[in-house]
């Protein structure tokens, strides 16, 4: 059993230099904010609010439908102007509510403390945590409240808090280990009651030592709760192979963590908690960061969501020259977006923006049977044999060969000499499977 | 407030991942060359400018043949992709010296045209070229093949490996001698010393796995060694058969072929040990003195079938 990292993976250049030792400020606060209806995974919200109505900070302004849906809040106070359908960094076009700020900052009254946070139940908890509008703060956006629901015959015995941050230039998990880590303790403590289990885990990669140190002091008169430190590689922070490393239980394929027992939360997510459990503040502000060779001074913002990304790059002195591109989130696994007029939302940790390339893409080439794709893949998968399936359309092979259990990390297309896009063509056979699967039923 | 990037002025939107490592198979095959320099020089020191001239025939008929099939399927010749060059230079480090160039030639474009581009191009090929184009010239020119030359003077004699086959009587080299490459052979093969340090370099560079060179030499040494023992012939036998013939060279850089080699690591080893093992049976028993270039050719047709019978269990999947 090997505990300190996966099998497979990569080692892509961090950059994490550029922005670690800074110490998260607080960026100005817009004018404007465009909170868009969809900020998670599950059904969009629908408004609960019109054009022209005034909004007070914290106040629901959409609410979800269904199980797996989280609800969203004003971010400032002032009138809803507009909503409009714009620009997602998720890659979609979604309803945005628009608010613009009177700078009163008058919260809502919904926003209050409870008597003792110490005494609420579990189910107390969750319900808070669902009103608050907390989902996975990682990049997936999952509604966190739905992890902690009691499943019958089965249980969890650890909670793995992921400070791993294993993406390229990202340092907002970091920097809050360093800056909250108190935060992050009262958080997996919740979290811990929720769940139901008694053994916490903070996991760390080993290129953030001071932020193994201030979590180690942190958690030093809890004996529930310890630091795993796991080895640097990509993508150390996938769910299912952080879980292998800190643990050595692998999810069987198809399945979730809870097969073996284990939640897992981002250190984010577990700070958002403490705060909303115990100042009632719901998700309206994250940190996040801005890096990448576009940016004059890459930093890290704590950012109102709904905050476009050209006035927190504006911020940061602007861009370096021209522009080629701007991700959402980090390179390995983020979306580029069409232009920086797009909003901050619960999901993301991080805008890079990349400076125009003066080399010429490469051209691809065939595969050349390297293996370099198989040898990197923390799934077990052979890409390059998925992507012939694919190439010809050959779904029921492709499945047969197990594509849904691609976690689509990139690993594979990252280190391919031939220039290929095996993940790109993966996405589209795990696309194909998918719709073969719902016709079936 | 004026946004930096209006809709006129739309980003670059490509899907992730958004950076790469910058390997890329054009680097690979330079390296590849870079790797076959000091083998290249011990061969232009010890058989001087007959090798210097089939080398030359190899490299300037595969480049050629490369140039007109590519243009005679209007497809691109790529500028730094140089394989072709890879494939020339292999093939006339297992060619003799004294090979009449035409021959040399021929064999290099046999390579690239039939080998390679009748299979469909870079990737696709099931043989190794290289080797598949000694074969052809073995069969076809078996005389001119298997005539040998002595390092420096270029007098006509035995390899070490014929010495041991056929010819009996005759004094055997000294295993130093054997490992510097100073006896007669092909071109880019006799110095074992040589090789290994190419070999090393690209191991360092992550261009081959350890498991096939290591799974290759050592079935090789292992049963030459328990011959050695059983029938008395001491524990020189198995090191002279380490370093006698294109035993190194076909262990690091011909079964090392990333195209015609298993994918999977277990793959690779029995891949290996299967050269190996062909090996010691075709030098022991068959009818060649060698039989580095037919067992990498055999095990080359079996690579298919170690990829689909050494796939890795998926993650999560029953162990």
């Amino acid at each position: 059993m090997n505990t300190s990292t996966f099998k497979g993976g990569i080692h892509p250049e961090g950059h994490k230099e550029l922005t670690c030792g800074i110490k998260t400020s607080t960026a100005r606060v817009p004018d404007k904010v465009y909170i868009p209806l969809s900020q998670h995974i599950g059904a969009p919200c629908v408004p609960l609010v019109t054009v022209g109505e005034k909004v007070a900070k914290g106040e629901k302004i959409g609410d979800g439908k269904g199980f797996v849906s989280s609800p969203i809040h004003a971010s400032v106070s002032g009138t809803v102007v507009a909503i409009e359908v714009m620009e997602h960094p998720g890659g979609t076009f979604v309803p945005c509510i628009v608010i613009e700020n009177d700078r009163l900052e008058t919260w809502h009254e919904s926003v209050r403390p409870p008597a003792d946070p110490e005494a609420l139940s579990p189910a107390e908890l969750r319900s808070i945590i669902f009103n608050g509008g907390i989902v996975g703060k990682g990049g997936a956006t999952f509604p966190t409240h739905v992890k902690y629901n009691p499943v019958e015959g089965s249980k969890f015995d650890t909670v793995i808090l992921n400070g791993v941050e294993c993406e390229p230039y990202l340092t907002g998990d970091h920097r809050r280990m360093l800056e909250k880590p108190d935060r992050i303790v009262a958080g997996l403590k919740y979290i811990m009651k929720m769940a139901d289990c008694n053994r916490g885990i903070i996991a760390i990669e080993d290129n953030k030592m001071d932020a193994v140190a201030s979590m180690e002091k942190a958690v030093a008169d809890e004996s529930a709760i310890h630091v795993v430190v796991l080895k640097e590689k990509y993508p150390q922070g996938a769910e299912k192979q952080l879980i292998y490393a800190c643990t050595g239980r692998e999810v069987p394929i198809g399945g979730l963590p809870l097969a073996v027992g284990v939640l897992v939360n981002n250190v984010g997510t577990a700070s958002s908690i403490a705060d909303v459990v115990e100042t009632g503040v719901p998700f309206i502000e994250r940190s996040l960061t801005i890096s990448g060779d576009g940016i004059a001074q890459p930093c890290n913002y704590q950012v109102r969501i709904g905050t476009l990304f050209s006035e927190l790059i504006s911020e940061c002195g602007g861009y370096t020259g021209a522009v080629e591109r701007i991700i959402s989130g980090g390179p390995m696994m983020g979306k580029t977006v069409f232009s920086a007029a797009v909003p901050v939302v619960k999901g993301t940790s991080g805008i890079v923006v990349m400076k125009k390339s003066t080399a010429p893409p490469p051209p691809e080439f065939a595969c050349v049977r390297c293996a370099k794709c198989i040898d990197a893949c923390p799934a077990y998968l052979e890409p390059t044999s998925l992507v012939k399936r694919a190439k010809r359309s050959l779904w029921h092979e492709a499945e047969a060969e197990n594509v849904m259990s691609c976690i689509e990390c990139g690993s594979c297309a990252y280190v391919c000499p031939s220039q290929i896009p095996l993940i790109q063509f993966i996405r589209r056979a795990k696309q194909a499977v998918l719709a073969a699967k719902a016709k079936r039923q | 407030m004026k946004l930096m990037n209006s809709t006129n002025d739309l980003l670059l939107v490509t899907s992730s991942p958004h950076v790469h490592s910058r390997d890329s198979v054009p680097d690979a095959m330079r390296d590849v060359l870079i790797a076959l320099v000091p083998a290249l020089v011990c061969g232009l020191y010890f058989f001087r400018l007959p090798a210097l001239m089939v080398i030359v025939s190899c490299l300037a008929s595969a480049y050629g043949a490369e140039y007109l099939c590519l243009k005679l399927q209007n497809k691109p010749v790529p500028v730094r992709e140089q394989s072709a060059l890879v494939t020339g230079l292999l093939l006339s480090f297992c060619l003799p010296p004294s090979l009449p160039l035409w021959m040399a030639a021929l064999g290099s474009a046999f390579a690239i045209v039939i080998v390679k581009h009748l299979f469909g191009g870079l990737g696709h090929n099931i043989f190794n070229p290289a080797l598949i184009g000694r074969a052809f010239l073995l069969a076809s020119f078996p005389v001119a093949m298997t005539r040998w030359t002595s390092p420096i003077d270029g007098v006509t004699t035995a390899t070490p490996l014929g010495i041991m086959k056929e010819a009996a009587g005759q004094q055997l080299p000294e295993i130093s001698q054997l490992f510097i490459g100073n006896v007669s052979g092909s071109i880019g093969e006799t110095s074992a010393l040589a090789v290994l340090a190419g070999g090393l370099y690209l191991l360092y560079r992550r261009h081959i796995d350890w498991r096939i060179p290591g799974s290759f030499l050592g079935t090789v040494f292992l049963l030459t060694a328990l011959i050695g023992v059983v029938t008395g012939k001491g524990m020189l036998f198995p090191v002279f058969h380490l370093f006698a013939g294109g035993l190194f060279l076909g262990a690091f850089f011909m079964a090392t072929d990333w195209v015609t080699s298993p994918v999977t690591k277990v793959g690779r080893l029995i891949f290996g040990a299967g050269c190996g093992a062909f090996v010691v049976l075709i030098r022991l028993k068959g009818g060649y003195p060698e039989g580095v270039a037919y067992s990498i050719l055999l095990m080359n047709v079996v690579t298919p079938l170690i990829d689909r019978y050494t796939k890795a269990r998926v993650f999560g999947g029953a162990k």
